[in-house]
């Protein structure tokens, strides 16, 4: 029994060291240091969210009145603040802009965000709100390091511009944050 | 109620059934943590079953509305997530439980003889579990699920002459799409578990009937006392029942705690690119399988297209599947189990271990030169085990095998 445990060791061992060697490295993410549990930065980010993203990007899997509900906020609030499309409290959260309208603006659709943290990751899109740099050939003046040539514009310019560097990156991290609990609000 | 039981006892064998198969099936008195996994699948199986009919209570087997079905279920239905996910890990513990139960019967030599069609019942058990998991993994309709289907159904494309036609056969179009998804909505649903279900039940009459194997490969019907029961056995109820329960409660703590903690295992179970809805006009960078899948995908790989066709790969991933088939007349040892067998044969079922972990972690990788050329060793490790199994299994010297079961 006992030189059975070490055989087996032996190999997870060496299966582990050789499987990591082989592992190819991809783009080098940012931590996101998201905490699901945080409501304070959760109800910033939704804020933000709304006021930024939402615009462009629905949550379609996402309820404003469940939204509400996870985040300890009240209907009348959610309504009041959070609410810019839709017309009930229990409507799903749609972008604003028209499929048509983004077609001619920006050459495509702006992607469906409610489940982006499970399939690229928090460190993904912590790190991708921070990539964008001035690039004077693409048609809003950006580009971005980890989607190269990303047909969205730095929406979060007058942000960083007008904020501490600390306070920005808390912003994107609390955007961050929501879209993680969007993804699987279940964990909040 | 001995009335009620008399009453039943003349019009259906109630009592017969209950003495032959649980009261008084005498099963070897030496089974160790091995012989858990064997009633884990059942236990698996009918929870797959279970959460299954929940699960097609709200799912959309339409490809306009299967992906935000499955996120309805995640997010509106009660308890919805709850069904998904012991579905969705349900899958894989199946196929972590099966390898297990499958690696058992190569350490003891279960599928010796007399039980080489409970290995054979055994392995088409598997092949269709996997065409079971292949299915179910298409029905959420993510990007993995759509680009999986269309790399693996494609493979039937290539079978010489008949293989265009074969495709549309399978897919009802030129693609996959809505027509195929309906159909493997059917097949995983009705179909395949209806197939699993009646293997499964004759993978157990065919044990009952020679009785289970030991880890010490003794017979234990050779040595019977005066009443003809067996002197190393005991009844299966309540003694293996009893000890079952104990792996049952063991199964479900891990089990549960992949459930509640760590549902998608970081793309293991759930691939990340799979939360990402089908898209016919966008081709991920890289399509994998699931694990459970890949050693076999690996194989495929591996072998190079010849004569322009992609066919040689497909014959070798069913070939690698198919020659378990044959493994009871491959083995020429005289001995079962492991604890006595000759060191040729250890030492092939290590390297065989570790080429099938190894191929199935190559397939879940893209394709460089060095991983190409691993997946071509490791493959000729693979069938290196079967092809040289009659001569390393006359080879070597093997230990004496005590007449009773150890006990160890």
């Amino acid at each position: 029994m006992k030189r059975l445990l070490t055989m087996t060791a032996f190999v997870i061992a060496s299966l582990t060291i050789s499987f990591s060697i082989l592992a190819s490295s991809g783009t080098k993410l940012d931590h996101a240091n998201t905490n699901i549990n945080d409501e304070k930065s959760l109800q910033n980010g939704a804020q933000l969210f709304m006021n930024y993203c939402s615009g462009c990007h629905s949550i379609s899997f996402m309820r404003y009145n469940r939204i509400g509900k996870d985040l300890n906020l009240t209907n009348e609030y959610v309504e009041k603040n959070l609410m810019f499309s839709g017309n009930k409290i229990g409507d799903q959260v749609i972008a604003s802009m028209s499929e048509k309208g983004a077609k001619t603006w920006f050459g495509t659709t702006p992607p469906d965000l409610s489940l982006v943290a499970r399939s690229r990751g928090t460190d993904w899109i912590y790190t991708y709100l921070h990539s964008f740099y001035k690039d004077k050939s693409r048609p809003f003046g950006v580009n971005n390091h980890i989607l190269t040539n990303a047909a969205m514009p730095d929406i979060l310019w007058k942000l960083k511009k007008n904020q501490s560097t600390e306070k920005f990156d808390s912003d994107v991290r609390d955007i961050t944050n929501f879209l993680d609990y969007v993804g699987e609000p279940l964990l909040n | 109620m001995d009335n009620n039981k008399n009453w039943i006892d003349q019009r259906f064998p109630l009592t017969k059934v209950w003495n032959e198969h649980l009261a008084e099936y005498y099963t070897p008195r030496n089974f160790n943590f091995w012989y858990f996994f064997g009633s884990l699948a059942m236990l698996v199986l009918v929870m797959q079953i279970v959460t299954g009919i929940f699960l097609t209570m709200h799912f959309k087997p339409d490809s306009a509305s299967a992906f935000a079905s499955v996120e309805y279920i995640m997010r509106d239905v009660n308890w919805g997530w709850l069904i998904r996910y012991l579905h969705s890990t349900g899958a894989s513990a199946f196929f972590i439980v099966i390898y297990l139960h499958m690696y058992r019967g190569l350490l003891y030599g279960s599928y010796k003889s007399p039980r080489e069609l409970i290995w054979i019942l055994g392995m088409i058990l598997y092949i269709a579990l996997m065409a079971e998991a292949f299915m179910g993994y298409v029905l959420p309709w993510g990007q993995m699920s759509y680009w999986g289907a269309q790399v693996i159904i494609s493979l039937f494309g290539s079978v010489p002459v008949i293989g265009p036609d074969l495709l549309v056969w399978i897919l009802g179009d030129y693609a996959v799409g809505d027509p195929a998804l309906n159909r493997f909505f059917s097949l995983h649903v009705i179909a395949l578990p209806l197939i699993l279900v009646i293997l499964v039940f004759l993978h157990i009459v065919a044990l009952h009937t020679v009785g289970s194997n030991n880890p010490d490969g003794v017979e234990i019907k050779k040595n019977k006392d005066k009443d003809g029961i067996p002197k190393d056995g005991i009844p299966f109820h309540p003694y293996y029942s009893v000890k079952d329960i104990v792996g049952v409660v063991v199964f479900l703590m891990i089990f549960s705690a992949v459930v509640f903690f760590a549902p998608a295992m970081n793309g293991y179970f759930l691939e990340h690119a799979n939360f990402i809805e089908a898209n016919p006009l966008k081709t991920p960078d890289h399509i994998a399988p699931l694990w459970y899948l890949t050693p076999f995908y690996s194989v495929l790989r591996a072998i190079p297209p010849m004569f322009s066709s992609q066919f040689p790969g497909v014959v070798g991933m069913f070939a690698a599947l198919l020659i378990l088939l044959a493994l009871p007349w491959l083995d020429r040892s005289k001995v079962k189990s492991i604890r006595y067998r000759s060191a040729p044969y250890k030492y092939a079922l290590g390297i065989f271990v570790i080429s099938f972990v190894y191929l199935g972690y190559l397939g879940m990788q893209p394709v460089t030169p060095t991983n190409a050329l691993l997946a071509r060793v490791f493959t000729v490790l693979y069938f290196g085990f079967f092809i040289l199994m009659p001569w390393f299994t006359s080879i070597g010297k093997t230990k004496e095998v005590p007449e009773r079961v150890t006990g160890k």
